[in-house]
This record gives C-alpha cells, sequence and structure tokens, in this order.
C-alpha cells in the first residue's frame, strides 16, 4: 500500500505545510490585498482535504478530529460575535470597532476587521472539513462487488 | 487625529436592548456546541429563551403606546448602515416568539430525550437556538436584505430540526426534503424580489424604501418586485395553494420542534407580508389593494374550508392539526384583505393566539405520543379517562381553535367578524362563522376518541412528566385568560394595526 503513488504523497508532503501557510497569508493580508477569511478559511481546508485524500480518513483524522472541527466551527462564530459583544461593553453598538481605538477610529475599524475575519476564517476552516468527512465518512450501502 | 478621544456616550444596556434579543440566542448556538453537554446544552438554551423573552417584554412596554426603537449596527447610520427596528408590530410579533420558546424547551427536555438519539442532543438543542435567532432576527430588522439572510438561518436550521424526527419515522427525511425544496424556491423568490426592489430604488434600507417609491412612484419593476415577495413569503407562510410542504413538515418532525414551528415560524412569515405590503408598499398603493381583494381574499375562503375540510377526515391526529393550521392562516390572511383597523388588529391578534393554541395542541399530541408512541387516533382511545390531566388542556386548546366565547381564540375571531361587518361584507362574516363549524367537528372527533371511546382492556397510561404538564397548564391558562382579560394582546394588536395602516414606522401620533 505504501509503495503507491510515491510521487504524490511526497508532494503533498511539500505542499501541505506551504498551502497552510498561504492561507495565513491570504487571511491576514486580507485587508491590503483580495483575500480575507472567507478565502483563506477554504485554502486553510485544502491543505487537510488534499492531505485526507492521498493518506486517507483515518491518517487526516488523527491530525484533524472530528470533535476538534465542530468545536472549531462554534468557535469562529464566537469569535466574530464576541468582537461585538466587547465593542458593546466599550459602550458602543455592537460591531462598531471604532470602540477598539477611540482616539484614531480608523484604526478600531482596523483592528475590528482582522478579528472578525479570524473568526470567519475559523468558521469556514471548520465547516469546509467537516463537509469533506461528512461526504468521505459515509460508508456505501451496497459496496462496489454488489452491483 | 492620533491620541485625541472623540466623544461618544455610551450606549446603556437598555439602548442595547434590540441586538441583544438577536445576539442572546446567537451566541448561545456555538456556545451549546463549544460546551458540548447534553445537560448544559437544554439549561444554557432554556436561559437564554428565558432572557430573551424579558427582553422582548421590555421591547414592547416601550413602543406599546406607538413610537419606534431604531438601532444601528456597526454604529453605520441608515440607510446606508443596518438598522433594527422595533415598532408595536414586531414588538407583539417577538414576544409571542420568546414566549413560546420558553415554554416549548421545558416541554423539549423530555421529549427530546424520547424522540432523538441521544447522540444529536446537544446539536439539537444548538439547531434550535439558530432558528430562533433567525426568527428574531426577520422580526426585527429594519432592513429588506437582512430579513432574507435570518429566514435563511431560520430556514436551514428548521430542515435539520424537522429531519430530526427520522429516529422515530424514516419519512421525516422526505418531509424535510420536500420542505427544504419548497422553502429554498420561496427564499428565492423573496430575494428575486428584493432585487426587483433595489433595482428600481437602489436601497435596501425598509423606511428608505417607503419613502423613495412613494417620492418617485411605482413602476413595473416594483410591482413584479412585489408579486414575487408575496409569493415567497406566502410559501413560507403556507398560504393555501402554497402549502403542500405544511402537513408533511409538521406530522413527521419531532413533537417540540412541531410545537415551536406551528407556532412560530409561519407566523414570522404573515408578519413579513404584513410588514411589506403596509410599511414599503403604501397601504393607498392601489395595486396592492388589487392584490388583497382579489388574491388573498379568495385564497384565504379556500383555505379556511378546504383545509378544515380534510383535517376533518384525518385518522392522525397531529396531521389534524396540522392541516388545521393552514385554515388558521387562511383567517390571518382574510384580516390583512378585510383592510380595516378591526381586520388587521384582528390578524395580528389571531397571530398570537392561534400560536398558543396551536402550541399547546402540539404539545399535547406530544405528551401523548411520549406515552403512547403514536398519534394515530386508533392507539388514543379512552386516554381522557387515564390520564385526565394531560388530556385536559387538550380540550381547552380545542375550544380555543374552534373559538369558543371565553377563550382567546374568539376573540380574534370576532375581530375578524367585526372587521368584515365594518366593511358591509356580511357575507365573508358569515363564512367565517361557517368554517369554525367544520373546526367543531375536527376538534370534536378528537375529543370523541378521548373521551367517548372505551380503552383499551385493562390499560394503565401515567401522566405526562411534569415537565410537560406545566407549559400545557400555563399554554391552557394562557388560552382563557386572554379569551377574558385581553388588554395586553388586543392593545398591542390595535397599535401594530395602527402602525401598520399609518404606512409608516411607528409614526403614528
Amino acid at each position: 500500500m505504501h509503495h503507491h503513488h510515491l510521487i504524490l504523497r511526497v508532494v503533498t508532503k511539500l505542499l501541505a505545510g506551504t498551502i497552510i501557510l498561504y492561507a495565513l497569508y491570504v487571511q491576514f493580508h486580507g485587508d491590503f490585498s483580495p483575500g480575507g477569511g472567507f478565502q483563506a478559511g477554504v485554502i486553510m481546508a485544502v491543505a487537510f482535504i488534499l492531505y485526507g485524500i492521498v493518506f486517507g480518513l483515518v491518517a487526516v483524522q488523527q491530525v484533524f478530529p472530528p470533535w476538534l472541527v465542530h468545536k472549531l466551527v462554534a468557535l469562529g462564530v464566537l469569535i466574530y460575535a464576541g468582537t461585538g459583544v466587547y465593542a458593546m461593553m466599550l459602550g458602543y453598538e455592537f460591531l462598531d470597532y471604532g470602540a477598539f481605538d477611540p482616539g484614531h477610529p480608523s484604526h478600531g475599524q482596523h483592528n475590528g476587521i482582522l478579528a472578525v475575519e479570524l473568526g470567519v476564517g475559523v468558521t469556514v476552516t471548520g465547516v469546509m472539513i467537516a463537509i469533506y468527512y461528512a461526504f468521505a465518512g459515509r460508508a456505501p450501502r451496497i459496496s462496489d462487488e454488489d452491483w | 487625529m492620533a491620541g485625541t478621544v472623540t466623544p461618544h456616550d455610551a450606549k446603556t444596556l437598555i439602548e442595547q436592548l434590540p441586538i441583544l434579543q438577536v445576539l442572546v440566542p446567537f451566541c448561545t448556538a456555538p456556545l451549546i456546541v463549544l460546551i458540548g453537554s447534553r445537560r448544559m446544552a437544554w439549561a444554557l438554551a432554556f436561559a437564554a429563551a428565558v432572557i430573551s423573552l424579558v427582553i422582548s417584554y421590555a421591547l414592547l412596554m416601550q413602543v406599546y403606546g406607538g413610537g419606534f426603537i431604531s438601532y444601528q449596527l456597526g454604529g453605520w447610520a441608515p440607510p446606508l448602515g443596518i438598522e433594527y427596528r422595533v415598532d408595536a408590530a414586531n414588538a407583539l410579533v417577538m414576544l409571542l416568539i420568546s414566549a413560546i420558546a420558553t415554554v416549548t424547551l421545558p416541554f423539549a427536555y423530555e421529549s427530546v430525550k424520547d424522540e432523538i438519539t441521544s447522540k444529536n442532543h446537544t446539536l439539537f438543542y444548538a439547531c434550535f437556538m439558530l432558528c430562533y435567532t433567525g426568527l428574531m432576527g426577520v422580526v426585527i430588522t429594519g432592513d429588506a436584505f437582512n430579513v432574507f439572510v435570518f429566514l435563511e438561518i431560520s430556514s436551514l436550521s428548521t430542515y435539520v430540526l424537522v429531519a430530526q424526527g427520522a429516529g422515530r419515522d424514516k419519512r421525516a427525511l422526505t418531509a424535510a426534503y420536500d420542505y427544504l425544496i419548497m422553502g429554498t424556491i420561496g427564499a428565492t423568490f423573496f430575494v428575486i424580489g428584493i432585487g426587483f426592489l433595489f433595482m428600481s430604488t437602489g436601497t435596501l434600507n425598509m423606511a428608505d424604501l417607503a419613502d423613495r417609491i412613494a417620492e418617485q412612484g411605482t413602476n413595473r419593476t416594483i410591482h413584479a418586485g412585489f408579486a414575487f415577495i408575496v409569493v415567497g413569503m406566502g410559501l413560507k407562510a403556507a398560504m393555501y395553494p402554497l402549502h403542500l410542504w405544511l402537513p408533511k413538515a409538521y406530522t413527521f418532525a419531532p413533537s417540540a420542534v412541531t410545537v415551536f414551528l406551528s407556532a412560530t415560524s409561519t407566523k414570522m412569515a404573515i408578519y413579513v407580508i404584513l410588514r411589506f405590503m403596509f410599511s414599503i408598499y403604501n397601504p393607498d398603493f392601489i395595486f396592492a389593494l388589487n392584490v388583497m381583494f382579489l388574491v388573498f381574499m379568495p385564497l384565504a375562503l379556500i383555505a379556511m374550508f378546504s383545509a378544515s375540510f380534510v383535517a376533518v377526515f384525518q385518522v392522525n391526529f397531529k396531521r389534524m392539526l396540522a392541516y388545521s393550521s393552514i385554515a388558521q392562516i387562511g383567517y390571518m390572511l382574510l384580516g390583512i384583505a378585510i383592510f380595516n383597523l378591526s381586520g388587521l388588529t384582528g390578524t395580528m391578534v389571531h397571530m398570537f393566539n392561534h400560536g398558543i393554541t396551536k402550541a399547546l395542541l402540539f404539545m399535547g399530541v406530544g405528551a401523548l405520543v411520549l406515552r403512547t408512541g403514536s398519534s394515530f387516533y386508533n392507539n388514543l382511545n379512552g386516554l381522557g379517562r387515564l390520564m385526565p390531566l394531560t388530556v385536559a388542556p387538550i380540550v381547552v386548546g380545542g375550544l380555543s381553535l374552534i373559538g369558543v366565547p371565553g377563550t382567546a381564540g374568539f376573540v380574534s375571531k370576532w375581530m375578524l367578524v367585526q372587521g368584515a361587518f365594518e366593511n358591509g361584507w356580511w357575507v365573508v362574516a358569515i363564512l367565517i362563522v361557517l368554517s369554525s363549524l367544520l373546526a367543531v367537528v375536527y376538534v370534536w372527533r378528537a375529543i370523541e376518541v378521548l373521551y367517548l371511546t372505551e380503552p383499551a382492556e385493562g390499560a394503565k397510561m401515567a401522566e405526562a412528566p411534569m415537565s410537560m404538564l406545566i407549559p400545557m397548564w400555563i399554554l391552557a391558562i394562557a388560552c382563557i385568560w386572554f379569551g377574558v382579560a385581553t388588554d395586553l394582546p388586543l392593545g398591542a394588536a390595535s397599535t401594530a394595526a395602527e402602525v401598520l395602516l399609518s404606512g409608516s414606522f411607528g409614526m403614528v401620533e
């Protein structure tokens, strides 16, 4: 089994790290260049999905267990909402990022967007991987030999 | 200028209430998933429902006499930013939704344990909270596109909730699938309608839309938008020919889900129709008037009779109630078509009264299902004698559904009849009474099965657990309370109707 697809396995191992790095770039550079949490989340998930396709579902679920995926989905939403709640606690409207730097509201907006996009990125990563797990983990009703 | 602090008045908790109304359930959903404990899931959901009930009561009291509250999300002023706008019309609907959630959750505790595999409990409550968030958001928002976003949040979680009935009956899956297809078509139509409005006016804020339509006059695009919005929301509201998803979804969904949906989700859709019709399209707008007279009234009358007639011949208690819901939605649409203060008050008050009545009845069915495992009449023989405390509230609910004087159902039907008479539509008034007679038939059939048939030989049935009995009795008392002391719903509903008829958001004198 391990002798098959040598090139694929080597290339995947090389690429996985690079893809994650690129995802982080898209995530945190999203305010200056095209990108943001949504795109970054998908790219991040691609690293794990690629790993899963080449090395199998069991291997990728050792790295990223399904329960953790579910928690990530929820965590991202909480980061987003939490940013808004933090602004409320500072006496501003929900999601008014101006609250984070009253002396310089545009800096506040900048910081707020980064925090919110982080939440989006975490949730999208989780959702994409969860969808992959759901499809890949589904046992066929009729095995291929029985057709 | 870096370093200089621009003056800013800190918002108080009271000023933050409109957003908290949506935020409390919304944050609870991911918290439930993060904590991941079955017991905590229920407790958190219930706490969120109670908090949001308090908030909606506080909001209703602020706008009870007229006026409105506006909340700007992210500090961006409308019409550019998203605005939450509370007036008497949506405050009443929010009170209904949060009250129903608060009584449904204690009921759900045992019911969910019985009907849904324990693995899914935490996710079930998370979904329930998301559905609740969506409904609240649709009702509170003053931004047309935001309505669509929240509509999708509530719809998607509803499909999942309905599908949870698959543990008991696999047909829940096809029911959820049908609902998904129909609901998605509805949402698509709705968003196409909003697209037409945006194309013609260039704005999405409801108050701004109303201003611009009044300013620039109407055109084909706006008419087409109206048609799409009414059909889209009509699908969600189960308006008569678009109701096909409803009986299946209500029959096969878990009991707790049916209780919650029957009392809230169709009412939410009716509210949106009202809001678009009256607040965005000016009520003097002759086109909307024609739609009401030529489309809403005949469809409402057909719904009242045909759905009631079908309900009479059902052999499944839960399915019978589902068909009765379609008929009751007919009454609400009829109130819109009557188009005067009494008729519209009737619609608003019927949303509220029918919400508590139907929730009570579906809870009754849920309690019977917990004990007998079935909602078919032939399994419910003589249960009124074996479990009197459980079945008595069902009778109260049945009476309110018919509209017997002294129950909540009477008040709203009375308002509708009064509205019809004010227009001189005495035929319609008679039809309202006649269709109530059909309700007598289908409710009597259930009561006959429950009380006047012999229970199975040697059958012993325990009463439903306390966590179900208490919510049922609370709703039963509410059905009678709001039938006798009609101040709260009727007062709020008539303010709401005035707000809607005046065609502006809460600008009533």
